[in-house]
């Protein structure tokens, strides 16, 4: 198990929402843009790195009780999705860098 | 305790209804996450809680993109909890087809947002212990997912 903040500060990402949502811990991760596949097989408590930015993936991570979703790519989330975080209390990060290299850095984490 | 049958068809002890809008993209998910906190406060088990989101959740999609409206009822039983979908909408002119994971019928724009990964109802099956769907096309689909709690 690993803290959201360790996370952030090792792989240097960007804090969308919400400061108050990240000491929670996170006990691992998973990586996919297809909503059904996150929703079979993500569990709760995992760090969820997607391209997608809509609202839609708050319900998904709201639904699963993931611990945080990570933006690859140097996206940024939709002002909609952002108030939906906000509501869910669902953390949302970012970073440069793509799905693969995220996920290689990850795991060395855990 | 009313009377009730191996597969929810008797008196609900508790049965809540819900509006889905379809299209409305921006308001996907939020009536699976009201029955799941519902879920929550009744103190279900959360493995049972999780089964029950996930079968909500792509039964809300699939009405939010396909069909014009719909509702959404959970139904609580002594020993099963009961999930109904009913829609106005094209219909499902194959259910086996539908059925098979990988299939799909999504537009461009709902692949582009992550949708239309033709597992919708592979996942709904998956976590019920019973699925029935009835569609007739042009009028809409009916579908009715059953989770056993004991």
């Amino acid at each position: 198990m690993v803290a959201l903040k360790h996370i952030i500060d090792e792989l240097g990402l960007k804090v969308y929402c919400c400061r108050d949502t990240l000491d929670r811990p996170i006990i691992g991760g998973y990586s996919g843009d297809l909503l059904s596949d996150v929703m079979a097989h993500s569990h709760a408590g995992e760090i969820w790195i997607t391209i997608q930015t809509h609202p839609n993936i708050i319900a998904v991570a709201s639904l699963k009780e993931l611990g945080a979703i990570l933006l690859a790519n140097g996206r940024a989330p939709l002002p909609e999705t952002l108030e939906k975080a906000e509501m869910e209390r669902i953390s949302v990060l970012g970073s440069p860098l793509p799905a693969f290299e995220l996920a290689a850095r990850l795991s060395r984490l855990f | 305790m009313p009377a009730c049958d191996a597969e929810g068809t008797g008196k609900p002890l508790l049965r809540q209804g819900y509006a889905v809008q379809g299209g409305d993209f921006l308001a996907g998910g939020t009536v699976s996450t009201r029955i799941k906190d519902l879920l929550k406060e009744i103190g279900l088990s959360p493995a049972l809680i999780r089964r029950a989101a996930i079968c909500c959740y792509e039964a809300e999609m699939n009405v939010v993109m396909y069909a014009r409206q719909g509702t959404m009822t959970v139904e609580i039983h002594p020993r099963e909890l009961v999930i109904r979908v009913e829609d106005e909408g094209p219909g499902i002119p194959d259910v086996e087809l539908a059925m098979q994971e990988g299939y799909s019928t999504a537009t461009d724009f709902m692949r582009s947002r992550g949708f239309g990964a033709g597992m919708g109802l592979p996942n709904i099956r998956r976590n019920a212990d019973l699925l029935e769907i009835e569609s007739v096309v042009g009028r809409g689909t009916s579908l009715r997912a059953v989770i056993r709690l004991v």
